[in-house]
């Protein structure tokens, strides 16, 4: 067994287009999954995260670079030789045979006993909770039950690294809730690598414990669900994951690990953290978070803060949304808490009131442009 | 006292009824087939039961000897040779369509229309004129054996045209595009992804093949059987002109109690039975298999 369970070492995919041209779907992707990882590939669509996935499964060859299954080069192995299972984004059940034949297919071809085979498939119902259900044909069951299946269908074959390609696209949002967290509890029960593909960054945050963000090809960061929110390492990330306010400037000084940038459009310094690569002149973007930011009354020394007007606001329950707007140009989001009951509309905000903006420069992200 | 709304009935009820609607709209081709197709049918039923008369006219005298005159060796040995025929035509369309379908349905989609233009081509041209063409490329000083000649393969022309291998080969030509598109139809509905999750899951691609291709095509074999199988059964003109006088089938029989023997009422009896023979071989093998009705869905 390899140290890691699935690497990539600068694999590119260029596909031919239809036309005669050219487009590169993977482009030097480099990227290390530590065996028992729940490790999900998130970015746009297009991005690259499927076709990685199907040059783990084997579906497409690497037109160069190497893919590495549990230390072994995978080269051309074609996938039934490959040591993982996918489920695939339409479930991809055999409509011709019944839930049990579907998931006893492939220990059949593993030419596993009868008798195991009647005893893995039982447990594996159970597991994905739909015992009795076997005799069923998949036609007969419903989208979430599907999905089970091809869960189930995959897992039997207890396999080194299962790959699920946007599983819970096709569920209701209900739905695709519960299932993620079941996927999660059910992954830390089996202790499987899962290798995930999404293009929802909530479901990636909910259930990964490393996430690569990937966008026309390229891995832009790897990091922790924690590390990829709270401190993106470039624009398209922080404003991917999440909802972010974007303020525009250049640096003017840099000290240790947080930089001052002036604001033209505001006409204040705003002081925040560095990321790498920023240097006193360089054009940079600042990035604050909607739930980051305070509104007092009056200005607060110290910290980043200018004066605003309450354009427009959304009350949707646990919070208040609020879209405010400083120096006559910027727009900005802020999420309110909501933390006192009341059903006087003027504890809210209003559009129209006069207040102060306020952030800690901790909170605040100094990107390049 | 009359309503005034029952002027508007027929409309008001197409509107309220969803049936009456489908069956407004089929009356035109019902009417068709009440015409064209059951009027005639009767007249073919009564006709088998009366008899010839000596110049060839017919008789109103209700007999059932027509039938009885079937269970003749002769006839039941050429009943019993189409039917052989008629499977022989169908396996080996299904064992040459299958191949070809399975290759037009895995070609790039923009192939695929070109290809399948390809195989309705030839009932762009008269079948007639079709079958001459065989006959050129299979008689003795024909294409095929200036060909093989030619190569060293043979020294002696093969004596291939009117034998039932001739008949074999035209049936073959003519049916097997009946085969084929059914067969395309369902080949290519088989999504990418069925065929990439057996190989997933540790599927060779020949156990892919018989593990999901080949059951999932069983409703365009199906089709394609009753497609060919049927009009097959009855066809008449291929061993007319490639059998020679050798091989009849039941269809020449009913073509010449009606055109030569002037004997009506047997050819009607005759085609009756071609046609019941039919129904009860193609209402068994539905019950059993179904219609391949799968392809509409």
């Amino acid at each position: 067994m390899g140290e890691y369970a699935v690497e990539f070492n600068e694999v590119v995919k260029i596909f031919p287009t239809p036309e005669g041209g050219e487009v590169t779907a993977v482009n030097h992707v480099n990227f290390k999954i530590r065996h028992g990882e729940f490790y999900s590939l998130l970015g746009p669509s297009g991005c690259g995260k499927t076709t990685s996935l199907r040059m783990m499964a084997g579906f497409e060859w690497p037109t160069s670079g190497e893919v590495i299954i549990n230390g072994k080069v995978m080269g051309r192995t074609p996938p039934y030789q490959r040591p993982v299972n996918t489920v695939f984004q339409s479930y991809a059940l055999f409509e011709h045979m019944t839930v049990f034949q579907n998931i006893a297919f492939g220990l059949e071809m593993e030419k596993v006993s009868k008798e195991e085979i009647n005893r893995r498939v039982t447990h594996e119902l159970e597991m994905v909770k739909l015992s009795g259900m076997g005799k069923r044909k998949p036609k007969q069951l419903s989208g979430g039950q599907q999905q089970r299946i091809a869960l189930a269908r995959a897992l039997v074959k207890i396999p080194d690294v299962l790959l699920l390609d946007e599983p819970l696209g096709a569920l209701d949002l209900k739905l695709r809730k519960e299932m993620q967290l079941e996927l999660k509890a059910l992954q830390e029960q089996v202790g499987i690598t899962f290798v995930y593909v999404t293009h929802d960054q909530e479901e990636a945050l909910t259930m990964s414990d490393n996430i690569a963000v990937m966008n026309q090809g390229k891995v832009l960061q790897i990091g922790s669900p924690v590390e990829i929110y709270e401190r993106p390492c470039c624009r398209f990330v922080a404003d991917f994951i999440g909802e972010t306010n974007f303020l525009y400037g250049s640096s003017i000084s840099r000290q240790d690990d947080k930089a001052v940038v002036t604001v033209p459009d505001l006409g204040v310094d705003i002081t925040g953290l560095a990321a790498d690569g920023i240097d006193t002149g360089k054009k940079v973007v600042i990035s604050v978070r909607p739930e980051k930011l305070r509104i007092s009354q009056e200005p607060v020394p110290g910290l980043n803060t200018f004066p605003a007007k309450v354009v427009d606001t959304a009350y949707i329950g646990s919070e208040t949304r609020i879209i405010l707007e400083a120096a006559g140009k910027v727009r900005l989001k802020i999420w309110e808490q909501n933390k006192i009951s009341s059903l006087d509309v003027g504890t809210y905000y209003y559009p129209g009131k006069e207040i102060w903006v306020t952030f800690l420069p901790e909170n605040t992200l100094v990107l390049p442009e | 006292m009359e309503k005034p709304m029952r002027k508007f009935s027929l409309i008001r009820t197409l509107r309220e009824k969803p049936s009456a609607q489908g069956s407004f709209l089929m009356l035109p081709t019902n009417l068709y087939l009440l015409v064209f197709m059951i009027l005639p049918l009767i007249l073919v039923v009564v006709l088998s039961f009366l008899a010839r008369g000596n110049y060839g006219n017919i008789v109103y005298k209700f007999n059932i000897t027509n039938y009885t005159r079937l269970f003749d060796t002769l006839y039941l040995k050429i009943l019993g040779y189409s039917l052989q025929v008629g499977l022989e035509t169908t396996i080996i369309s299904l064992l040459v369509g299958y191949p070809l379908a399975y290759y037009i349905a895995r070609s790039p989609a923009r192939q695929r229309s070109l290809l399948l233009f390809l195989i309705l081509l030839p009932f762009w041209t008269n079948f007639i004129i079709r079958i001459y063409a065989w006959i050129m490329i299979l008689r003795g000083e024909g294409f095929l054996n200036t060909f093989l000649q030619w190569l060293g393969v043979i020294q002696e022309p093969l004596n291939i045209l009117y034998t039932p291998t001739a008949v074999l080969i035209g049936m073959v030509y003519e049916f097997l595009p009946f085969m084929v598109l059914p067969l395309y139809t369902s080949l290519e509905k088989i999504a990418q992804a069925q065929l990439e999750a057996a190989a997933d899951l540790g599927a060779p691609p020949w156990k892919t093949f018989l593990r999901v291709t080949l059951p999932l095509s069983v409703p365009g074999m199906i089709a394609g059987t009753i497609l060919v199988l049927i009009p097959a059964m009855g066809m008449f003109v291929v061993p007319d002109l490639m059998g020679g006088a050798k091989t009849m089938l039941i269809g020449n029989v009913v073509r010449n109690q009606f055109l030569t023997a002037r004997d009506w009422p047997f050819g009607a009896a005759v085609s009756m039975v071609l046609m019941l023979l039919t129904m009860a071989f193609t209402l068994y093998y539905t019950r059993k298999a179904g219609f391949g009705e799968e392809l509409l869905v």
